[in-house]
């Protein structure tokens, strides 16, 4: 956990009490919502179809439990007992009042969360992989730099009026879990030839209504000079970026248009000016902000302990502990993912019941620390292996242990029509009869990994492009209708999706999902070919064929 | 942005303007005597573009009560019940589509 210092304190609380001036000015009638309006984004606050959203960040998805218990208390106290976890590791409450938000964000400002730069055209929350500091084999805690990114651009004066809104991704990891190429900004930590550490930079990547992967545009930058290099690609995208087309104002555009060759010279042109400024991190300030980062007091503990040995016998435990339960860099622990999407269920919604039995068992089982990952489940980061099946009993009993993660009900899908002022067709009812579908456990272990996102709109929020498949609503005359693509990936092989034909009716949906499914598993190579492994060998028309063929 | 009373008014059937209350976000409707409603039986209709405008216009000009006001389409059934013209006015009048994950 990082701990908040004096300055971040009295940021995040004056925030609040500017806020609370701002709303009773407006509910006054002082201020319009043409002049409210800013405002109230630059603190997350949408107006959606029903009422006010409020948008909270987690930064880099680490929660204590004292902070889960408190947006618990907000889901109970402000909302209507539930909240939504969302794909850039922040959470969603729907159905807030105006006039009680000041209060809602005071009571979050007790515990270090704010709503800051979750909307408006500046740096949104820094997302991390949610295992960040305790995979095996990571580089080190790419928390550290997103901290260090967080404060640089919290409340920045020279990029809190972007072109559009800018997104940064950090993973210190091989394998990538935070879908670090579909984000503006991409930063993967690594050691170049002569051993140091430092990141490859990719930009331009997103998705949206014009999805582009993003591109390298240098291989190592060394951690010293992070901070001046994104500042001179926030500085080339801020004078060139597009303002007179909302469509094509991210930084995605522009390195396309520019191409990557004559946008990283900007940039190199731009950094040589400041590169050896006030910017460069010297080494005390990177290890201030290490400091600050607390790890728990790790026990030597055997990897095959009693308790495990004696639960495996239990099928539906060895089920859950074989798709939930990740190695963890310290022998004796492990990672535990907990579900958020429960058969029938609307993916990433927890109650505040189950956020608070989540930070209890926090507290019981993983040193009071959450993590909140891109695909809109939870996990539990320090779990001792010999705490597993106690720890599996309790999850179940409150709905959380739904052993499908990385398979086909381990749905993203965003919140759609039934809530969303953009969407053009519902989400989470798709998601909600595909998992139906897909519920027998044995099946979609047989079909092994398949990752399928659902988006209600062009804008993308369920990441349709880069689902293995994608699920994109549109409206034809009034009618909801659904584009599938299939290929898609969001690691570090990312690829954004092809489409497989015209768009189906919201009834048929689900029934082309299966044919695809059904397809996949009368066509893979072997057991062990995954679908995404499946489509790339074979392409696309199969399905195609199999999809279309009757209808 | 565009302002919506700069923005083409465009009707093809009976409309009527709705908004979100400024202080809890509700769905209201403006109402034929110049106020609001959150009961889509009580909404004013409107048929030709001119109306719409003009119903828009009033609506619009209560900053403090109500945001976002637009036109949206309504279906007048037998009988003279207003139902809503699309799905997203019915999600808007009737709620989600789905069961909440805490009844309300």
């Amino acid at each position: 956990m990082y701990a908040y210092d004096e300055i971040d304190r009295t940021l995040i609380n004056e925030r609040v009490s500017e806020f609370r001036d701002q709303v009773k000015r407006r509910l006054s009638g002082e201020l319009t919502e043409d002049e409210f309006k800013s405002l109230r984004l630059m603190n997350g606050v949408y107006l959606q179809l029903h009422a006010y959203m409020f948008r909270v960040a987690i930064p880099y998805g680490t929660l204590s439990s004292e902070q889960m218990r408190r947006l618990a208390h907000v889901a109970r106290r402000y909302d209507r007992g539930y909240g939504h976890f969302t794909t850039r590791q922040n959470i969603q409450f729907n159905w807030i009042k105006l006039a009680e938000l000041p209060d809602a964000l005071a009571d979050l400002a007790e515990v270090g969360i704010h709503a800051m730069q979750t909307s408006g055209n500046c740096t949104r929350n820094i997302t991390a992989d949610q295992w960040a500091g305790v995979a095996p084999g990571e580089i080190e805690d790419p928390r550290i730099w997103a901290e260090l990114l967080r404060q640089y651009s919290t409340l920045h004066p020279e990029f809190s009026f972007l072109p559009r809104k800018f997104k940064f991704a950090i993973t210190a990891s091989q394998h990538d879990r935070a879908a670090i190429k579909v984000h503006d900004i991409g930063l993967r930590l690594h050691r170049n030839a002569a051993g140091e550490t430092g990141f490859e930079v990719l930009v331009g990547g997103g998705l949206g209504r014009t999805p582009f992967i993003g591109k390298t545009i240098k291989s190592f930058v060394p951690g010293r000079d992070l901070l001046s290099y994104v500042e001179a690609i926030l500085r080339v995208y801020n004078q060139y970026g597009r303002r007179d087309n909302i469509y094509k104002a991210r930084i995605k555009i522009l390195v396309h248009e520019l191409g990557i060759e004559k946008f990283a010279s900007e940039v190199e042109h731009e950094w040589l000016q400041m590169r050896d400024s006030a910017l460069t991190l010297d080494d005390d300030v990177v290890e201030d902000i290490r400091s600050r980062f607390t790890y728990p007091a790790y026990e030597k503990l055997p990897h095959m302990p009693e308790e495990l040995k004696q639960a495996a016998h239990d099928p539906h435990f060895e089920a859950w502990r074989t798709n939930s339960v990740a190695p963890h860099k310290v022998p004796g622990y492990a990672i535990v993912t907990l579900s958020l999407k429960p058969v029938g269920g609307p993916p990433g919604d927890a109650t505040a019941d189950q956020m608070d039995a989540i930070a209890d068992l926090a507290d019981k089982y993983s040193f009071g620390e959450i993590r909140v990952g891109h695909e809109q489940n939870l996990a539990l980061p320090h779990v001792a292996r010999r705490d597993l099946p106690a720890l599996w009993r309790a999850l179940d009993k409150i709905g959380v242990a739904t052993p499908n993660i990385n398979l086909v009900t381990d749905i993203i899908a965003c919140p759609g029509l039934d809530y969303c002022a953009l969407a053009n067709a519902r989400s989470i009812p798709i998601a909600q009869e595909l998992t139906r579908r897909f519920a027998n456990h044995d099946t979609a272990n047989l079909i092994g990994r398949l990752h399928v996102n659902i988006s209600g709109c062009i804008n993308a929020c369920g990441h349709h492009h880069v689902g293995h498949i994608g699920i994109l609503g549109v409206e034809k005359n009034g009618e909801e209708f659904y584009q599938i693509t299939i290929g898609g990936r969001a690691d570090e092989n990312a690829e954004v999706g092809t489409l497989i034909g015209p768009a189906v009716a919201y009834g048929e949906v689900a029934d082309v999902v299966e044919d695809i499914v059904e397809a996949y598993l009368a066509l893979r190579a072997r057991p062990d070919e995954l679908f995404i492994d499946a489509v790339k060998r074979l392409g696309v028309e199969p399905f195609r064929e199999r999809v279309y063929a009757t209808r | 942005m565009t302002s919506p009373l700069q923005q083409k008014i465009k009707i093809t059937g009976p409309s009527m303007v709705t908004a979100n209350r400024t202080w809890d976000g509700v769905v209201i409707y403006r109402t034929a005597s110049k106020g609001w409603s959150t009961d889509l039986s009580e909404a004013a209709i409107v048929r030709t573009a001119d109306d719409a405008r003009a119903l828009l216009a009033e609506s619009v000009a209560d900053d403090v009560g109500a945001v976002g006001a637009y036109i949206a389409p309504v279906q007048i059934r037998d009988g003279g019940a207003i139902k809503p013209g699309n799905l997203r006015e019915k999600i808007r009048s009737q709620g989600v589509t789905i069961e909440l994950p805490v009844p309300a």
